[in-house]
């Protein structure tokens, strides 16, 4: 296999091989299931509550406030719709922003067909939310808030404490899909008033297809997934074991890695963020310049179009991602640059790389000397830059 | 997600560039939309022979397989026989794009068109089958389903 150059962890993380081996014996050996009366599924009920006592011990919360998913989206759709369902007597109102994950925006417009009205908060050109307008926004029937910890774009990371204080402050009911920012970032749960929190375990070394939301203690949410009594009969269903027990393991490890990989990937984010805004012309940084997910770049090169630089990238060996509409299988481009102000244009020649725990140095001066190259390549092919450099010579002649 | 000739195609792009005093040179697309495609043709006033045939283009990968793969199909063809070059003829020419990239490949046959239009207009013939160009070929996508 030729060599990869893996630059895009916003989208999914290699499984650390300790994951692996701690999920490996809940397929073969302890495949009970959890629900079962009898002593051959103890080791499989143990598992999973040294999971959820991990999560919780993460997060500030308690034991019994973890309900395990398949995942992120799963997460939010049971937040929101969870929610809007038990306070729909109180009110009507949803307040979010417009650069949430799909799973929070398709699903805020699934609501307002329902009769719910949803305000889309916008954001500054960094991708962050104005507290301000937030507090505008509030009206006597909101009855929740959700804004994502940090955005899966732009790496920008969102006032979530001032945020969880104006939703206490009003008694609105407060959540955070925080899928780019559980065992990223440090959370408290209490300390930034968060109600309701959704996590993915592949997002951080773990294995795809679990993840858990949090619910604060106290909140009358249905079950949205009806069945047996699994987690204490708000999601049925039998519980993906190894699953559960890998998403324990990588949260483990990556609170014991935290701090010191924070610090590696910023240093090797910064040194790649600062070669290509010296190093190539005509490109913007997008995202907040440092208030960002620690392996996260995301830059906007102009005159080409995303999905080109991708498939170049990719043929150099290097994996990346694009908001260009051509990468969405839609004509517009990502919902998040337009919303941070980019022109179309710009929004198509967007390229995300985001950092890994075994990025090197030498990965990402590679990945620099290749973006070189393939965007002067490709701005040679341009009409757009052809258009561009004429008019330039025009003026300088004139 | 392409084929091996689109991708060929992507790799190593058949006439890239621009022509001086082009006999005809046609631009279509939007950025907005994100493809933009500029056909220059050099054509014998004479014969009506498409001598060469060059592009630039701002797009995904399907835009400048299509884009070369038109320039390589209209090269050496008189302006009758170049209008018979289809945006279907590219992509089969291309052994087909996937379904969502079709759009791209109507690009390709509007910028030859648009092209041979002004080198029309330049000249005051009249092209048999050829209408004005469209500004703008961007088609929209029905609402998604929730």
């Amino acid at each position: 296999m030729k060599k990869v150059i893996y630059l895009d962890n916003a989208a999914t993380t290699r499984v650390r091989p300790e994951v692996v081996e701690a999920m490996l014996p809940y397929f073969t050996e302890h495949y009970g299931n959890p629900s079962s009366v009898y002593d051959f599924s103890t080791p499989c009920k143990k598992a999973m509550a040294h999971t959820r006592e991990v999560i919780a011990g993460s997060l500030g919360a308690s034991e019994n406030e973890i309900y395990f998913t398949n995942g992120g989206t799963e997460a939010d759709n049971w937040a929101l719709k969870a929610a809007a369902e038990a306070y729909a007597s109180k009110g009507k109102h949803i307040i979010t922003t417009q650069i949430e994950h799909h799973a929070v925006l398709h699903t805020g417009q699934y609501l307002e067909k329902l009769g719910y009205e949803v305000t889309y908060l916008p954001v500054d050109e960094n991708g962050v939310v104005s507290v301000d307008a937030l507090k505008k926004a509030v009206r006597p029937d909101t009855i929740l808030i959700s804004v994502m910890f940090a955005n899966n774009e732009i790496g920008t990371i969102e006032p979530i404490r001032e945020i969880g204080e104006v939703a206490k402050e009003h008694g609105i009911l407060f959540h955070t899909d925080a899928v780019q920012a559980y065992c990223h970032e440090p959370i408290n749960v209490d300390e930034l008033h968060i109600d309701m929190l959704s996590a993915s375990a592949h997002k951080f070394n773990g294995p795809k297809g679990v993840g858990f939301l949090y619910i604060r203690k106290g909140l009358k949410l249905r079950s949205f997934i009806h069945g047996g009594a699994q987690e204490r009969k708000r999601r049925a269903g039998t519980e993906n074991v190894p699953g559960i027990v890998g998403l324990g393991k990588a949260v483990e490890l990556s609170l014991a890695s935290m701090k010191e990989n924070k610090k590696k990937e910023t240093e090797l984010r910064d040194h790649l963020i600062h070669r290509v805004m010296t190093e190539i012309p005509y490109v913007r940084l997008n995202g907040h310049p440092s208030q960002r997910l620690s392996n996260n770049a995301n830059f906007s090169f102009q005159f080409i179009e995303g999905e080109s630089l991708l498939i170049m990238l990719d043929m150099a060996g290097i994996c990346g991602s694009s908001g260009s509409a051509c990468t969405s299988g839609s004509l517009d481009p990502s919902h998040v640059l337009l919303a941070i102000g980019l022109p179309h244009e710009i929004a198509h020649g967007s390229l995300r790389l985001t950092l890994g725990e075994e990025t090197t140095m030498e990965d990402i001066d590679y990945t620099v000397d290749q973006l070189k190259r393939i965007v002067e390549r490709l701005r040679s092919m341009s009409p757009l830059y052809e258009d561009f450099v004429k008019s330039r010579e025009k003026k300088e002649n004139q | 997600m392409y084929s091996d000739k689109v991708m060929d195609h992507f790799e190593h792009p058949r006439n890239v560039g621009e022509i001086e005093n082009a006999s005809g040179v046609g631009t279509v697309g939007n950025a907005k939309c994100g493809d933009i495609m500029r056909i220059y043709l050099d054509i014998d006033d004479a014969t009506h022979m498409i001598r060469d045939c060059k592009f630039k283009t701002f797009g995904c990968g399907a835009a400048v397989a299509t884009s070369s793969m038109a320039t390589e199909m209209v090269k050496g063809k008189t302006i009758e026989e170049a209008m018979q070059v289809t945006n279907k003829a590219v992509m089969e020419a291309l052994d087909g794009l996937p379904p969502v990239k079709v759009h791209c490949s109507l690009l390709a046959e509007e910028a030859i068109h648009a092209a041979l239009w002004d080198y029309a207009e330049k000249h005051g013939i009249k092209i048999q089958g050829l209408e004005k160009p469209k500004s703008d070929i961007s088609e929209h996508d029905g609402d998604e389903e929730y």
